[in-house]
């Protein structure tokens, strides 16, 4: 679901060159934890701007609601109750969802042509017209974000709202932020206002306070500012170093090219050995006797 | 012409035919989903999601249908002291250069590796297969073992893929071997020349 053609940096399964006439900047949502005061307005605005309903769940006793990210909740508000100093409760309030890293382990599993798109602007999108259902993509995701529609078997995630962001509107979730915990604009602008917020933190004595852009998955496009920069997993267990698993980058990196080479060479070999050999034919005396 | 014997019964050979024709789909579709280069082989079966839908079920249909082959082949697959000397010389085998090789029973000994390499791979496919397999199986297993059972599924499956070329070009290559699977007989000098010690338990010669 995309308005974009015309710059494409990444597509699954695709080995040719992409469309990239056009360059955008590239753009980032910067989730201050620290201003958050868990409203869930951003989910609201979600499920409106991009019409979608969740089933309506039950209360287990958390402030999570839902329960969990699904194919009709594309984020999520991940409550956690910690206390990193003895006796000094606090409430981390996580917006979770997709975080549209530099480099997607969704978009290097997916086995469907366009299935998985890449804009130059950072934007990971799935095309679920494109989608085989094969799950794949969750095999490939450090953050365990996509979703399988019980409905249809395709994934679902945020598409960092790609179709308002193509028209120069900034994400739903932004624009009904009421504190201003959510901003969106380039990288390059919301990595300088991150280090004025970490600057405004340290000095209110969160003395680890940090950008949250994992390079182990060479930068994320949904960042966060945490309180507690050193311990990312207090928030809802967020990973401290994020990267696509080595079996995921083992089978679809060295292992996809080289095994599939094998099977050209073994059926190339029976053709030439045949060719140079030749078959073996009982021979006629032989047949006779 | 000389005169023939019989290698297969036809029910052998339908159930053979049933494991190669399933294993073809479900190797094609899964080839269609492990490189895009192979992304074709998926229309086969009607585009990328039919092919990931149709893949597992015509996987388990192989798997079912190997299991009874495996049961009627087994006891002609066992390891013997033979197939050790008939490996040592499997340079002069590719060179045509049959002359005062051990002789085989019914299946010689690179026949019986194909067979043990289906055994196990084939198995291994099946529960690795079920871990991925949506939307039925794979939520029920946690992230860290479907990433397992990918890399697993795609390892056993190349096993067994490249074991099945060798397989094919071994009938092609050995003349009067294709019809014991088409008519089910072979003639007796293909049986004296390729397997001498099954001929002789055939013929009593």
């Amino acid at each position: 679901m995309a308005l974009q053609s015309l710059d494409i940096t990444a597509r699954s399964a695709t080995t040719r060159p992409m469309p990239s006439a056009r360059h955008t900047t590239e753009v980032a949502k910067l989730i201050d934890i620290s201003k958050c005061i868990g409203c869930k307005a951003c989910q609201v605005a979600c499920m409106e701007w991009n019409d979608l309903r969740d089933e309506i769940g039950t209360n287990v006793g958390v402030y999570d609601n839902p329960r969990d990210l699904s194919d009709q909740s594309w984020t999520l508000m991940r409550f956690s109750e910690v206390e990193v100093q003895a006796g000094r409760l606090e409430w981390l309030i996580r917006k979770d969802g997709c975080m549209h890293c530099a480099d997607p382990g969704c978009l290097k599993a997916c086995p469907a042509p366009g299935a998985i798109v890449q804009y130059s602007n950072g934007i990971v999108d799935f095309h679920e017209e494109n989608c085989i259902g094969c799950g794949y993509c969750l095999t490939g995701c450090p953050f365990n974000i996509p979703r399988f529609s019980k409905k249809d078997s395709k994934a679902y995630k945020c598409t960092l709202c790609s179709d308002r962001v193509a028209v120069g509107l900034e994400p739903a979730c932004i624009k009904t932020c009421p504190t201003g915990a959510l901003v969106f604009g380039s990288k390059e602008d919301m990595i300088l206002h991150a280090e004025g917020r970490i600057t405004d933190l340290k000095e209110r004595g969160f003395s680890n306070a940090a950008l949250y852009d994992p390079q182990g998955v060479g930068g994320t496009h949904v960042m966060y500012v945490l309180q507690h920069g050193d311990q990312p997993e207090l928030y809802a267990n967020l990973p401290k170093d994020p990267s696509i698993s080595p079996l995921v980058s083992l089978w679809k990196g060295i292992a996809k090219p080289l095994m599939s080479l094998g099977v050209g060479l073994a059926v190339f070999a029976g053709f030439f050995h045949f060719v140079t050999v030749g078959p073996k034919e009982v021979e006629e005396e032989e047949e006779r006797s | 012409m000389s005169k023939l014997i019989q290698r297969y019964t036809a029910g052998e050979r339908t159930n053979h035919w049933v494991v190669a024709i399933a294993f073809f789909l479900a190797a094609l579709s899964g080839l269609a989903l492990f490189h895009p280069a192979f992304f074709f082989f998926s229309h086969l079966l009607g585009g990328g999601t039919w092919a990931r839908i149709l893949h597992p079920f015509i996987g388990t249909l192989m798997v079912l249908f190997f299991i009874a082959m495996a049961a009627r082949f087994w006891r002609f697959n066992r390891i013997v002291a033979a197939d050790r000397q008939w490996m040592k010389r499997i340079g002069d085998v590719l060179r045509n250069r049959d002359e005062g090789l051990p002789e085989p029973g019914k299946y010689n000994a690179g026949q019986k590796v194909l067979f043990w390499v289906m055994v196990i791979s084939i198995p291994v496919l099946l529960v690795s297969g079920i871990v991925v397999w949506q939307p039925w199986f794979a939520p029920y297993f946690p992230i860290w073992l479907l990433r397992l059972a990918v890399v697993v599924h795609a390892l056993a499956a190349w096993i067994l893929i490249l074991g099945i070329v060798v397989h094919v070009y071994a009938a092609i290559w050995v003349k009067g071997t294709i019809r014991a699977m088409t008519r089910g007989t072979v003639s007796e000098a293909w049986a004296r020349h390729h397997h001498r010690a099954w001929y002789r338990e055939m013929t009593g010669k």
